[in-house]
């Protein structure tokens, strides 16, 4: 058990023009097994067209107890958020 | 590495040439399928059965050319499920039972890296239909190669442990591997029609890959240079087909002309 | 279901009067429809309690690999074959997409592995029946598969978010092992008489198996009321079984083959199926250990862990290599 292959996370573009995105987790010896690896489990029915694996370890998370501080920046700024900008009918669907 | 020549193949020659590549890809995939729920990690396990998978498709594309090129009115399920092991085409090396999971993965080893540059070299296959399975089928033996190689490599460099079980499955398979480049009647028949290449030049292509990835596997290619044959001719399989026929026909035996 | 009989605290369901600030809060966020996801807080016995219901889904599906498993190297043409390798492949994935979904609660595969191997964890109780007939790879499909599809639907709504996506996934894939496995009844149904008499026997030995599947009744169970206040448990397991039954008693006779039940009948007044119970000393002689198959499945999956140990180690070993090679270079 000590030895045990680490934990990837995968990402995957579904279609041109998409972002990547986590589809599951998965182990691999290395990066090289862990991208195989990523192929064979979460492309079976060729969902895939691009495919990002990365260690767990290496990914940092935010940390929940945190939430209000890391999520408040953004919430006050309205500008982000597509409905601040009061655009006439006329204009057309954007 | 084809050359197109207005030759006629001898139909017999082109049968016999397509059963041939059916019967490896359905003895190699059932080989693989035999490992479904026991591999050595979930991870293996789903990835042997993809590539038994892609056998089972490539058998179909075959097995049901051989039946239309017959015309005895028989499927490639017949051809599959019905047909005793004397008349079966594939190589020797397929039908070695898998061991442990190294014997298994050099034998897909060794099968790949002569499937990657045979198939290429089919793709300009003077027969269409050959050219179109070759296409299909290439894809995924090139994947197939990739994933043998690293996993030959890797247990290979390994442990001490998984270094002796690698080498002992190169040692016991190599005699077996040279019956890939044996050529026969058939294979002159194929090539003078420009539906198949020179096997002399696949065999070059397959020792220089072989070579490169058993380096890089710190294993030691034996220097033996027996072959046994009998298995693409038909004229001698080993006792293990027959029982692996045995397990794959029981129904279609059992219960002759059901529909399942 | 896939996850028999689980067991939760023990303890019953708190009143809020009972729980402190912290667990009032985590009830009220799962009241509220929200998924709980792995850093945020959760009362111990709720990790626990997960870690033990997907650690069975997820070792039900591998062992559930082998009753089908059975069959691949015998199934009679080269579809079937293909159709049923490539399901049995799935229940590889989906096993593996719940370990990954368990691991993010702490636990880790091997950990579990281990805990399966040496028979702390069990696994559902359909898995331990032999599958002797081709039929029976029909009457997996249709009958193993649909119940786990009544209780896996659900599930997609489960509190806690990693199991959830997995279930999303996991159901998305399964839709065609259901069909898959009907298909071949149907085929066997309109075929010869001699593969009439297969589907019939094989829907004879998994039928109660099948009614089991869910567990016994758990309207009085202190750990199922725990699971559902925490929605990590659905539908309570009589109402999941009266479903299957209602949806599978019409099935058989569209097929044409007669649910080995005298009482089953659809009742006029509350318009659902009567039916039997399963033996249940059965069913806990199976959990037990004393099934047809346990003691086989188990072994089998011992000896494929062991057999690997040697890949897995090698393989680790050949990485560890590369990385201290690229370090030094760099």
């Amino acid at each position: 058990m000590a030895n045990e292959w680490p934990l990837w996370e995968v990402f995957i573009r579904g279609q041109h023009g998409m972002s990547h995105r986590h589809v599951g987790s998965l182990h691999a010896p290395d990066e090289k097994m862990a991208m195989n690896n990523a192929r064979d489990v979460y492309t079976r029915r060729n969902e895939g067209v691009s495919i990002w694996v990365v260690q767990a370890k290496d990914i940092t998370a935010s940390d929940p107890s945190e939430k209000g501080p890391m999520y408040e920046p953004s919430e006050s700024k309205v500008y982000r958020h597509p409905t601040f900008y009061d655009i006439p009918d006329e204009a057309g669907p954007m | 590495m084809i050359t197109h020549s207005n030759q006629t193949a001898d139909s017999r020659h082109l049968l016999e040439f397509v059963l041939r590549q059916g019967d490896n890809a359905l003895v190699l995939g059932h080989r693989m399928s035999e490992w479904c729920g026991t591999g050595p990690a979930l991870e293996e396990d789903i990835a042997l059965a993809n590539t038994a998978l892609d056998l089972i498709g490539q058998t179909q594309m075959w097995l049901a050319y051989a039946a239309e090129l017959e015309g005895r009115d028989r499927s490639a399920n017949d051809l599959a499920f019905m047909r005793d092991a004397t008349d079966f085409r594939n190589l020797l090396l397929l039908e070695q039972p898998n061991r442990d999971f190294g014997h298994t993965m050099m034998r897909q080893f060794l099968f790949d890296a002569y499937q990657v540059p045979f198939l290429q070299a089919l793709e300009s296959s003077a027969d269409q239909r050959v050219a179109d399975i070759a296409a299909k089928s290439g894809r995924e033996a090139r994947y197939h190669l990739e994933r043998s190689s690293d996993i030959v490599i890797a247990l290979g460099d390994g442990t001490e442990e998984s270094h002796r079980r690698m080498q002992d499955a190169l040692d016991r398979l190599w005699s077996y591997a040279g019956e890939m480049f044996v050529t026969d009647e058939t294979d002159i028949a194929m090539h003078n029609a420009a539906i198949a290449p020179d096997l002399k030049l696949i065999h070059a292509q397959w020792n220089d890959t072989v070579q490169a990835r058993l380096n890089k596997a710190t294993l030691a290619v034996p220097d033996s240079t027996f072959v046994h044959k009998g298995g693409k001719n038909g004229v001698r399989h080993e006792e293990h087909l027959g029982h692996m026929l045995a397990t794959m026909q029981v129904l279609q035996r059992s219960y002759p002309n059901s529909v399942w | 279901m896939y996850a028999q009989m689980v067991k939760s605290s023990g303890e019953g369901v708190k009143t809020a009067g009972e729980m402190d600030a912290q667990e009032r809060a985590f009830q009220s966020r799962i009241d509220a429809g929200e998924k709980i996801e792995p850093k945020d807080w959760m009362p111990a016995a709720y990790r626990k309690t997960l870690i033990r219901q997907i650690g069975q889904h997820a070792h039900s599906e591998i062992v559930g690999q082998l009753p089908e498993g059975n069959w691949i190297t015998r199934a009679p043409t080269l579809e079937r074959k293909a159709n049923l390798l490539a399901k049995v492949q799935d229940e590889a994935g989906h096993g593996l997409y719940l370990y990954c979904a368990a691991e993010t609660l702490g636990v880790s595969r091997d950990e579990l592995f281990d805990m399966l191997h040496t028979g702390k964890m069990k696994y559902s109780s359909i898995f331990n029946y032999p599958t002797l007939t081709w039929a029976d790879m029909g009457a997996v499909g249709w009958l193993v598969d649909g119940a786990a599809i009544m209780n896996q639907v659900p599930l997609q709504r489960t509190s806690y978010g990693p199991y959830a996506r997995a279930m999303v996934r996991i159901c998305k894939e399964e839709s065609f092992h259901q069909r898959q496995g009907f298909h071949i009844m149907m085929t066997m149904c309109n075929g010869s008489v001699a593969q009439k008499e297969m589907a019939q026997d094989a829907l004879n030995r998994f039928w109660y198996p099948s009614l089991m599947m869910f567990g016994p009744s758990d309207k009085d169970s202190v750990h199922s009321a725990q699971s559902m206040a925490w929605k990590i448990k659905m539908d309570s397991n009589d109402d999941l079984r009266q479903r299957f039954v209602n949806a599978t008693a019409p099935q058989a006779e569209f097929l044409g083959l007669t649910i080995p039940d005298d009482k089953l009948a659809f009742n006029e007044d509350t318009q659902q199926y009567d039916f039997s119970e399963p033996d249940w000393e059965e069913f806990y002689e199976v959990l037990k250990g004393n099934g047809p198959c346990n003691r086989d499945r188990l072994e089998t999956r011992q000896r494929a862990w062991s057999d690997g140990e040697w890949v897995r180690e090698g393989m680790m070993a050949h990485a560890d290599k590369r990385r201290n090679a690229n370090q030094t270079a760099a």
